[in-house]
């Protein structure tokens, strides 16, 4: 059996699988259950400062996009921190800590931007007995119209200020948790790593709008005939996650900054994704709030199943693996060169491919009389849109051509050696190979 | 429909009435619209979808279910309306497993096609219990057709004419309209009387007289219609039963299959319908198939289906026998009847085995007090002076029979290939090339 304990920014947790602060994570009564089903960790409910709390809508505050069987595929929220004192979730925390001191606990925190606010705040949690804090520069509703969340997040100088008056005043680790309405996701991953931060978690919500009611309309959820931008998390952003964590990875200013993986984690395999990018661990929200605690048992026995299949001994083995193959595209190897194959056999004659190919992509698809559907080779460019839409798994492959084969389609035989666009002839700015 | 013998001595009510509702319920019950969504999202919209060609009537299948995925059904419908004007009985009546879901490439690559009768019964229930009827009329024409039978094949021309601009007159031997979807189809496939609101709801498009309780041949002739109406359209399906040509055809309790149903599908209250204890029907095609799975649905206790050919040739499909099969018919094949015996009513026939057709010096005989004779309806009123191709009217590529200005469609003409989605192209083309004549006359 692979060894799924962790150690991530030095807080360790029997497995990766964090829960992340969210709903899921908003009071003892909840954590305490997710303790029971298996889950590692959690990152609290985002705190705010002390006094009154936060008062949420008391209308519908989730949207949704479905699949045809009602599955969830992305979810969309208008929430805002946690709306119960500060009191009461530190009395609560301080005693799970207590109850299952294995695991990992962090405290998020949102608190105005002015030092002494996080100055007061972080050692008081602190003595909950916490294993770190994650910074929520990341809630995108809300709380950034009050200068907070995203507010900061989206300004590299304030992540950078933030982090640091935390730093002044914990010896705990801080994760800030970044968000993705930003251009460039290495700005405030630098931003954080400067202020000294001991790990990034990403991503926290996108900002959006999931649906529109049109008798009513207006955006849902719709309180009182209005709605507003919300947070939109679940399978759905899970691509757009990944690329943010990669990048981060594989970036020289941010490489070896531990990371958290957020966004649409759903499975072990997703988990496995986020890994092999470079997330130390993996946070999730949406799909506990879909199906319950109880899928951590799949998550944990998928993973460890899967490591040991493939010979992996710890999470760490597996954390970066694939960063060295992300790249620019300007140094793929533009001489791989591969055509679509149809297998004869496993083709059902539905004639997806033959639409795509034919009214989108490259008339790179024959048709018979008797519904046969046969590759030109001298057509096909190689894009991949057949296996997308053909409905047979493997039944469209890309085959690779060898080294001297003719290209039909560009006459040319296929180069042994790898050749990028900067080597390129059409490339004005073209380097000669070395 | 003159009947060979009587039924008498049979008992009804052999089970309970509860068991009777649940036994004649609905074979596919309509699907909600989650469920119709869900079965929509299977549909790959295949490139020049092998189902459209497979249907009669050709609707464009990936079109409408689309639609359905969409949440849009009075669209979806209407694209099923457009070219299948009986788009909600054939979504219940048509052999779907050898028609368009057999052609699904779903069937081909795991053996479960996309379920295009139910969904396209889903699209068609919504449309026809929302108020508006679907079409309106072109401008009048000034034309007039005669319509002979309101069977699928006389609904579907009459619905067309009509919205083409033309009067209709529909006139019908029967009490009632809808033809076998009245008086044939399995009572678990049109439930609810699904048949008579059609034949409604089809008529809201106005412009339709329906004259009931008038035969062709009695109470007016083809000359008749000629001079009334510019044009004629004969749908009248085949009168009559084939008989088994045996010495004691007449006992009591042997009767033609198709009486026994039409009595079963005019009853309001199965619990009255009698049947034997020991039900045997002769034949192999659907007529067959429904006669002996609702002998057993009333409670027969034995019933035995025998058929001269083979399971491959047996015209009713593999779906159908299994249905028969499921319920607990017994089916014999590769035998046919030698002898009747009894002495006022029915009480054995003797059977010959067969082997490729021929005697094979077998004999065997099954104990019946109840006999259904299903070996295929004829024509045997045609209407004079018109010309016949086998015992069926004969009609070209246009459904123009040999008399000028009359047209014919549905199992009556040589073409026909008794399915009512058959019938119902049929009548509909007839009505296209009507109207071309029409018009073109100017
Ligand atoms: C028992 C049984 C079960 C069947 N089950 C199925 C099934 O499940 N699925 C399927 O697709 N098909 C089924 N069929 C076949 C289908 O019902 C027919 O193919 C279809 O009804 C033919 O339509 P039609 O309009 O040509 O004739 P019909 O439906 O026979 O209608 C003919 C009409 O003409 C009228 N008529 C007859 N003579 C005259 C006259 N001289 N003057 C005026 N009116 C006249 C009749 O009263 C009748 O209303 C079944 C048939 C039978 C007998
Ligand atoms: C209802 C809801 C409330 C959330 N509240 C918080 C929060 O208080 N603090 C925070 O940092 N993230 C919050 N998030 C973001 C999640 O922690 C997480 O980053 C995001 O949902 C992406 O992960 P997922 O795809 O697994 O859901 C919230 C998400 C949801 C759905
Ligand atoms: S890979 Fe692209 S170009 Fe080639 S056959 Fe498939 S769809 Fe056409």
């Amino acid at each position: 059996m692979a060894d799924l304990t962790s150690s991530f920014c030095g807080i360790s947790s029997p497995n990766p699988f964090w829960l992340a602060s969210a709903p899921p994570t908003d009071k003892e009564y909840n954590v305490r259950r997710a303790f029971e089903a298996g889950w590692g960790g959690v990152v609290w409910k985002t705190l705010g400062s002390e006094g009154p709390p936060i008062v949420n809508v008391n209308g519908p505050r989730y949207g949704a996009i479905w699949g045809a069987d009602r599955r969830l595929l992305g979810l969309n929220n208008i929430e805002l921190i946690t709306d119960r004192s500060l009191e009461i979730n530190l009395e609560e925390m301080a005693r799970i800590k207590k109850d299952f001191p294995d695991r990992a606990l962090v405290a998020s925190v949102m608190v105005p931007c002015e030092e002494q606010h996080w100055k007061e705040i972080v050692p008081r949690i602190a003595e909950t007995g916490v294993d770190g804090f994650e910074l929520n520069f990341g809630c995108p509703h809300g709380m950034s119209e009050r200068g907070m969340g995203s507010a900061v997040g989206q300004v590299p100088e304030y992540i950078e200020m933030v982090t640091r008056w935390c730093k002044e005043s914990t010896d705990l680790p801080v994760i800030v948790k970044l968000t993705p309405n930003i251009t460039n996701i290495i700005y405030p991953a630098t931003a954080a790593k400067e202020g000294g931060a001991d790990a990034v978690s990403l991503i926290n919500t996108i900002s959006s709008i999931v649906s529109v009611d049109l008798d009513d309309m207006a955006p849902n959820p719709t309180i009182d005939g209005k709605g507003t931008a919300g947070g939109y998390c679940g399978p759905a952003v899970k691509p757009i996650a990944l690329n943010m964590v990669a990048q981060i990875a594989r970036t020289p200013e941010t490489h070896g900054l531990p990371i958290s993986g957020i966004g649409g984690v759903t499975t072990w395999r997703d988990a496995a994704e986020f890994l092999a990018l470079g997330a130390g661990n993996v946070q999730v929200c949406t799909a506990a709030m879909t199906y319950g605690f109880g899928i951590i048992k799949e998550m944990t026995a998928g993973l460890s199943s899967w490591m040991d299949e493939k010979g992996y001994n710890s999470v760490d083995e597996i954390v970066g693996r694939a960063v060295p193959n992300v790249t620019d595209w300007q140094y793929l190897n533009l001489n791989y060169t591969t055509k679509a194959r149809i297998d004869q056999d496993s083709c059902i004659s539905c004639g997806r491919c033959y639409a795509a190919c034919e009214d989108t992509s490259h008339q790179a698809i024959a048709m018979s009389a008797d519904r046969v559907f046969t590759v030109k080779d001298d057509e096909c460019v190689a894009c991949n849109m057949c296996v997308n839409v053909c409905p047979v798994e493997n039944c469209i492959t890309m085959e690779q051509l060898s080294p001297g084969d003719l290209d039909e389609r560009t006459g040319n035989r296929v180069a042994a050696e790898y050749g990028n666009w900067t080597q390129h002839p059409n490339n004005p700015m073209a380097k000669a190979a070395e | 429909m003159a009947s060979s013998g009587q039924v008498e001595q049979l008992e009804s009510g052999r089970v309970t009435k509860e068991q009777l509702d649940a036994n004649f319920s609905d074979l596919h019950p309509e699907f909600d619209s989650h469920e119709a969504a869900v079965a929509a999202d299977r549909c790959y919209f295949c490139y020049d979808a092998p189902c459209v060609t497979a249907c009669p009537t050709s609707i464009d299948i990936p079109l409408f279910i689309r639609q359905i995925a969409t949440d849009m059904p009075l669209a979806s419908a209407k694209t099923i309306f457009d070219q299948n004007i009986l788009g909600g009985m054939c979504a219940r009546v048509c052999p779907t497993e050898t028609l368009c879901e057999e052609a699904c490439v779903r069937e081909a690559a795991e053996g479960k096609p996309v379920e295009i009768g139910r969904l396209q019964r889903y699209a068609t229930d919504v449309s026809m219990r929302s108020e508006e009827h679907p079409y309106t009329r072109a401008k009048t024409t000034g034309k007039s057709v005669a319509i002979v039978g309101a069977g699928p094949a006389g609904l579907a021309a009459a619905h067309r004419l009509a919205m083409l601009g033309h009067e209709v007159d529909i006139f019908d031997a029967g009490v009632k309209p809808g033809g076998l979807n009245e008086f044939g189809i399995a009572a678990y496939k049109a439930t609810d009387n699904f048949a008579q609101e059609e034949v409604e709801w089809l008529l809201k498009i106005g412009g339709i007289k329906l004259h009931s309780g008038k035969a062709l041949g009695k109470d007016f002739t083809l000359e008749d219609l000629s001079k009334s109406h510019n044009a004629t359209f004969i749908g009248i399906g085949l009168d009559s039963v084939r008989k088994l040509s045996l010495d004691k055809e007449n006992l009591s309790n042997v009767e033609n299959a198709v009486d026994f149903i039409a009595r079963l599908r005019q009853s309001s209250d199965f619990s009255k319908v009698p049947v034997g204890s020991n039900v045997v029907v002769i034949g192999g095609g659907m007529t067959a198939i429904d006669a002996a799975v609702q002998s057993k649905l009333l409670g027969a206790e034995e019933v035995t289906l025998v058929y001269r050919g083979s399971q491959k040739k047996m015209p009713a499909s593999q779906y159908e026998q299994e249905i028969a099969k499921s319920k607990g018919v017994r089916i014999i094949f590769n035998a046919k009847p030698v002898s009747i015996e009894g002495s006022t009513s029915v009480e054995h026939i003797e059977f010959e085995q067969t082997e490729n057709g021929s005697a094979a010096n077998k004999n065997f005989s099954v104990k019946t007090d109840h006999v259904l004779k299903a070996i295929g309806q004829l024509l045997t009123d045609e209407p004079q002076n018109l010309e016949l191709e086998g015992s069926k009217i004969k009609v070209n590529a246009l459904f123009e029979t040999s008399v000028k200005n009359v047209w014919a469609g549905g199992d009556c003409v040589s073409a026909g290939d008794d399915l009512t989605v058959t019938a119902v192209a049929q009548g509909r083309d007839a009505a296209e090339n009507i109207h071309s004549k029409l018009m073109g006359e100017g």
